[in-house]
């Protein structure tokens, strides 16, 4: 139910993947920083359009941990926040 | 070259694939233990090939590095890129990994471009069934125009078959069409085309690669292409680089984004319609048992507990479950040396094989049952999937080290045998961290300081002993961490590898595999620490035993003579019970002669010699000359220094016999924690070395670390000792 009411308001916002929270779901906007960040990132599939959600953050909440068509990722909260996404549902 | 191998032609076939795609697993079974572990030429990342007989045919097996892509970011991905490049393998074979095809794909199409003959191995295919992906296999062949062959690597099925179209294909004349290669958008071919104009007509005959390869790869800005093309005539490739140079600005004004961020978009857009036709998924995530496991062992409550419950286990296996056949391996040695003393007649030589040989390689050799027992946990680590996860809980904390998560266990072993942490620290995929790892590790102060530690602080500080041996260590710790960071925006700078990794599922390991990781990186241990080991401890001997003939102050055979002859003269007159007691009288005169001289001979010997005259050296941080000799012979092993001490100061076989000669000499209190500091950072010993020199893959590194820890272990006592004096204690 919050998680629903939560995606009705934020539809459409887009923000930094390292200000998204555990368990949300957002869409891939634009990858920033440096060009070996950037390769790394797409090579290990996460491209503009895609959708991607946040599995959980760890123990000291640093690094993330995503999913990505089934796989999982993780990567460091200052590279994460070189990734803008887009609220989806 | 055999008759066999006149007559066939032998085929090369090279395994490439994403980690953790199943690749290791089909290479061992393809290979079985006939597999060879190597370094790949001039860099440290592991090369293994194996020779198979299969349809009659000769087959060399060469395993790549897994990679993700082929862009020259790691050196594993040059390598992977410059073998298939330089070496032509006969056929490449491309691990497609099934539930992860998109990023499987990503790379076979990078391979695909560099115009070799490909197999696709679709492994896992039912791993993937049960979580609902199917994968047409027929259309995607069709599509690629490749063969495309189903197996499962953990359980070699299909191993057979893939190996058959391997061979096939590469007796075939089949060349890949042009029209199955990727196409890119209107303004990068145009860029492509405007480039490979340039580059033909130029360099033409001396092009070292495909002409529409090398100018995409000119536009993508590829530095190891550019520095292939720049060993040809330099005004030829100029023009070609200028030509690219100007390319890439177009694109960039026209696109705003980088030329090979379009390449790799357009990649992806190439593989998203295979996939399309191909591909059936029914479901998306991963709700599956490794999900659950990963709730627990990443947990934020019980993630870490579990993780030091993980790594006490580990210690607890390699420490205490390897102390039984250390102590085997002990008695064989002890053995193998009263033997020899009983066969050969005393001579230099005799000396040679016991004292410098076995008593070196032995020392060495004991190691060996808790390196196996330490590489079998790490590989079960590694197998199951854990590793990822033990460096995604502890990044934070090693990354204000400014090193990478999975540098922990590396550092962490270091407290029981720097060896195996430095051998360790292959798990890292940076090259960069994998330096600056094994520059800190010899401060994490490994069990064979410990014995110094106890008789010295035993001696000196009684009941604070304990705090004063874990002060030690935390002064380990901390110089590890500002060696760390001083090195890191020094010596190592630049920007630090992105630390996107995959946490792959989690896998039952098989046995087989964990025991062919297990052999071959202790089967690399026994052969290089071997050779250095004996060479060194045949030095560290003859510094010890050389010269022969020495000037005692006085007679001492005749006086040990002199004291047996005394004691004999009262026994016929004396009681059985007094007898006893004249024996052990007469014995511990005889001992403390004999401890005597040899005390003086190595005095008088060349490392005694030595120790004397590095004396300038060690006085400053209080050490005399019988510490400086104990801690040279140290290099070969730390715990000599207990017994060299023991030696120099003239103690005889009794308990405590040392603490009692430390407690009455000149050495203060102070002067015993400056050693006790010195020994915890200096020079780390010979197997270390030599396991730095191999790891590094170079004696530059091996120098440097030598030169560091000691000019650290020098600057660090020098401190504490004038500073304590300043402050005044002695």
């Amino acid at each position: 139910m919050r998680k629903s009411i939560y995606v009705f308001l934020m539809k459409g916002y887009s923000m930094l993947m390292s200000e998204m929270r555990e368990g949300d779901s957002a869409t891939v906007v634009k990858i920033g920083g440096n060009g070996a960040l950037r390769r790394r990132i797409q090579e290990m599939g996460v491209l503009k359009g895609t959708r991607i959600q946040v599995e959980k953050y760890a123990p000291l909440k640093d690094p993330l941990e995503l999913i990505v068509k089934g796989c999982h990722i993780s990567l460091r909260v200052e590279e994460a926040a070189q990734i803008k996404v887009e609220v989806s549902g | 070259m055999t008759v066999a191998e006149q007559t066939e032609k032998q085929l090369t076939i090279a395994l490439a694939g994403n980690p953790n795609a199943g690749k290791t697993s089909i290479f061992n079974h393809i290979t079985g233990t006939r597999q060879k572990v190597g370094n790949w030429p001039g860099v440290t990342v592991e090369k293994k090939e194996g020779h198979v007989r299969k349809e009659g045919r000769d087959l060399r097996i060469v395993d790549l590095p897994g990679t993700y892509s082929l862009t020259p970011f790691s050196i594993e991905e040059i390598v992977a890129r410059n073998y298939i490049l330089d070496e032509n393998p006969d056929v490449v074979v491309v691990i497609i990994d099934a539930s992860n095809l998109e990023r499987s794909l990503y790379l076979a199409t990078q391979i695909r471009e560099l115009d070799c003959r490909v197999v696709f191995a679709l492994n896992m295919a039912d791993v993937a069934r049960t979580r609902g992906i199917k994968i047409d296999a027929d259309k995607l062949a069709e599509l690629l125009d490749l063969p495309v062959v189903f197996t499962v690597g953990n359980k070699n099925e299909g191993i057979d078959a893939l190996l058959r179209k391997a061979i096939e294909l590469a007796e075939s004349d089949h060349t890949p069409h042009q029209q199955r290669k990727v196409k890119y958008n209107k303004d990068l071919e145009k860029a492509i085309a405007a480039v490979q104009k340039v580059v033909v007509a130029d360099l033409g005959d001396e092009l070292p690669y495909a002409a529409r390869w090398t100018a995409i790869k000119l536009v993508e800005d590829d530095k190891i292409v550019k520095e292939r093309l720049l060993e040809k005539p330099t005004e030829l490739s100029r023009q070609a680089f200028e030509e690219a140079a100007r390319q890439r600005q177009l694109l960039m004004e026209r696109f705003d984004e980088e030329p090979e961020i379009l390449t790799t978009d357009e990649r992806y857009g190439f593989i998203a319609g295979i996939i399309k036709e191909v591909h059936m998924t029914a479901i998306q995530q991963r709700v599956d048992i490794s999900r659950n496991i990963d709730l627990v062992l990443t947990n934020r409550f019980v993630g870490f507990p579990i993780f030091i419950l993980f790594i006490w286990a580990m210690f607890q296996a390699t420490f205490t479950f390897g102390e039984y056949p250390v102590a085997f391996i002990e008695t064989l040695v002890g053995g193998l040396s009263s033997g020899v003393n009983s066969i050969l007649p005393d001579s230099l030589f005799k000396d040679l094989i016991l004292n410098g040989v076995i008593a070196g390689v032995g020392s060495v050799i004991v190691f060996l049952p808790n390196i196996l027992i330490l590489f079998f946990c790490i590989a079960i680590f590694e197998d199951t999937g854990y590793m990822s996860r033990s460096a995604f809980l502890m990044d934070k904390i090693m990354h204000l080290i400014g090193l990478h998560g999975k540098s922990f266990i590396p550092m962490l072993m270091g407290f029981g045998c720097t060896v195996p942490a430095i051998m360790a620290t292959r798990t890292l995929e940076s090259e960069k961290d994998r330096i600056l790892t094994i520059l800190i590790t010899p401060f994490m102060s490994c069990s064979a300081k410990l014995p110094v530690y106890i008789v010295l602080a035993g001696t000196f500080f009684g009941a604070r002993a304990g705090t004063v041996i874990f002060s030690i260590y935390i002064l380990g710790i901390i110089l590890s961490i500002v060696t760390g960071r001083l090195f890191r925006s020094t010596l190592l700078k630049g920007v630090d590898a992105p630390f996107v990794m995959e946490l792959p599922p989690y896998r039952v390991p098989m046995v087989k595999s964990l025991l062919i990781h297990m052999w071959d990186r202790s089967r690399i241990f026994l052969k290089k620490m071997g050779k250095i080991i004996l060479l060194g401890s045949i030095v560290i001997w003859a510094l010890t035993a050389f010269p022969r003939h020495v000037n005692f102050s006085m007679d001492y055979d005749a006086e040990i003579q002199g004291a047996i002859q005394k004691y004999d003269a009262y026994r016929p007159v004396s009681g059985k019970e007094m007898q006893q007691g004249l024996e052990a009288r007469r014995d511990q005169e005889v001992n403390s002669l004999k401890a005597h001289k040899a005390a003086e001979r190595i005095e008088q010997s060349y490392i005694g010699r030595l120790g004397k005259w590095v004396t300038p050296v060690f006085e400053p941080i209080g050490i005399d000359w019988r510490g400086g000799v104990a801690l040279l012979t140290g290099f070969v092993a730390k715990e000599i220094v207990v017994s060299t001490m023991g030696v120099l100061y003239a103690v005889d076989d009794e308990p405590d016999a040392l603490e009692r000669a430390l407690a009455s000499s000149t050495l203060t209190p102070l002067a015993a924690f400056s050693m006790m500091v010195f020994v915890l950072l200096y020079l780390p010993c010979l197997s270390t070395v030599a396991a730095i020199r191999r790891e590094t893959g170079s004696y530059k590194w091996m120098t440097f670390s030598i030169v560091y820890t000691t000019s650290v272990a020098w600057v660090v006592s020098f401190i504490v000792y004038q500073g304590g004096r300043l402050l005044g204690y002695a």
